[in-house]
């Protein structure tokens, strides 16, 4: 029982291969064995969005994930959203309209913005209430958040239109 | 929270899958998409021998129509029903449904399969397939057999499913032309269990009830299918009286447990009203 498995994927780009237990979260492989501390370890029960990250064109709450799951995957965290010293216009966003306080939910939240502006490039106010529902903010801001996602994609579409 | 230790399988047929299922035995646990199971064994609720993980296979996946009904993967994710447009057409009941499940995260990975299989009252396709009158196709290692979801759910985890089985599909006939249908679901916050909630689909004709499946949510070890509220309306026009009987007849078949969602009584009052926004959803929604 519990024979390690060796598991490679690509994080924010980079091919990583990890020997891994069976059992291993993909929040502890990632925060542990490969130094990407972003995705936070919030309620360790899939409520809180804190730990999400980009897998495959998914949002996936990375504590419940199995590691071993991963195995030819492309994962994305937070770690791989600001290109040669330029942050995402998520970020960037989140900045300017103080989409942040403690900032404990902050990577899950931009983690996750990011997939539902990729779907849905022109959310409504409510469509982005209801695509980051599984991300709780405990400072309960989530007006600048949802504030922040508007903004981000408001730029996206004019760099788009731009390109 | 770390699950106690399991070996790990990842078959990509499902032919495999059952294979590794009969050897593996009765410790082993399928594992689909996660999202109920992995934290049950981080809790050490449920401490599985080995994972036979499913979502290698792809022919467990897909949306697709064979004559008058959908067929739907059992490993297709509630992301994936979500965003079918033949879902969204010719069930627009299911789509209603997934829409109310959990939240984004968890329905890129949560699965219809998984989430019947669990055989948990709280889930919402239970219900919902027993209001659709949907088929479960299940695999083992003597071949197919199709069952009927009514009679599926046989109390808290437990289902008609033999422990060397796989639910393979899901088949779902599409409703006559018209159909009305509402899931009307009450519940604390997002990603919570319902505390009560109602499938309804309804057939109009003439000012009419014709025929509506009546099936509720949380209120009992299984889902429950409202017979004598269903019985009740047919021939009946819908109306304060006839909501208000069918309401209370679908009270008196729930048998809800108290737990942090309420008393027995209010979870019964909840789906008694559940009950009435649906059937009022759906009218408006019927052709007659």
């Amino acid at each position: 029982m519990a024979n390690n498995h060796k598991v490679s994927f690509t994080l924010n780009g980079k091919p990583v291969s990890v020997d891994v237990e069976a059992r291993e979260l993909l929040i502890y492989t990632l925060r542990e064995r490969l130094a990407h501390t972003g995705p936070h370890i919030g309620c360790e029960t899939s409520h809180c969005g804190a730990c999400t990250v980009d897998i495959d064109g998914m949002s996936v709450k990375s504590c419940t994930m199995l590691a071993v799951q991963c195995e030819g995957s492309e994962v994305l965290t937070i770690e791989g959203f600001e290109k040669g010293g330029v942050l995402h216009a998520l970020q960037q966003a989140f900045h300017e309209e103080h989409g942040l306080q403690c900032g404990y939910c902050t990577p899950g939240m931009i983690t996750r913005a990011y997939r539902l502006l990729k779907e849905n490039p022109n959310p409504s106010e409510q469509e982005i209430r209801y695509g980051i529902a599984g991300n709780l903010c405990r400072c309960t801001g989530y007006q600048n958040i949802v504030k922040a996602v508007q903004s981000a994609a408001r730029k996206l579409a004019a760099a788009q239109t731009a390109a | 929270m770390i699950p106690a230790g399991f070996d790990y399988h990842a078959p990509r047929s499902v032919a495999d899958a059952v294979k590794l299922l009969g050897s593996l035995g009765p410790d082993a646990k399928l594992l689909a998409g996660g999202h109920s199971l992995l934290p049950m064994m981080k809790l050490r609720f449920a401490t599985p021998s080995a994972l036979i993980d499913l979502g290698r296979i792809a022919d467990l996946r897909g949306i697709s129509q064979a004559g008058n009904e959908i067929r739907i993967g059992a490993m297709t994710t509630e992301h994936e029903l979500l965003n079918s447009k033949l879902i969204a057409d010719k069930l627009p009941l299911l789509a209603e449904g997934v829409s109310q499940i959990a939240d984004p995260q968890v329905r890129y990975r949560g699965t219809i399969g998984g989430d019947i299989c669990h055989g948990d009252p709280a889930n919402d396709h239970p219900a919902l397939a027993l209001a659709l009158d949907a088929s479960l196709v299940l695999t083992g290692p003597k071949g197919e057999r199709v069952v009927k979801a009514e009679g599926f759910f046989l109390g808290v985890y437990s289902t008609l499913s033999d422990t060397d089985e796989i639910l393979t599909q899901i088949r779902i006939p599409v409703p006559a032309a018209g159909s009305g249908w509402s899931y009307s679901k009450f519940k604390r916050k997002t990603g919570d269990f319902a505390t009560a909630a109602a499938a309804v689909l309804l057939q109009m004709k003439g000012g009419t009830v014709a025929k509506v499946s009546i099936v509720l949510t949380n209120v009992g070890t299984t889902p429950i299918k409202a017979k004598k509220a269903e019985q009740a309306l047919v021939g009946k026009a819908l109306g304060e009286a006839s909501l208000n009987e069918a309401a209370r007849l679908a009270m008196a078949a729930c048998s809800p447990t108290h737990c942090p969602r309420g008393t027995p009584d209010y979870k019964t009052a909840m789906a008694g009203e559940m009950t009435r926004r649906a059937l009022q959803t759906a009218h408006a929604r019927a052709k007659p």
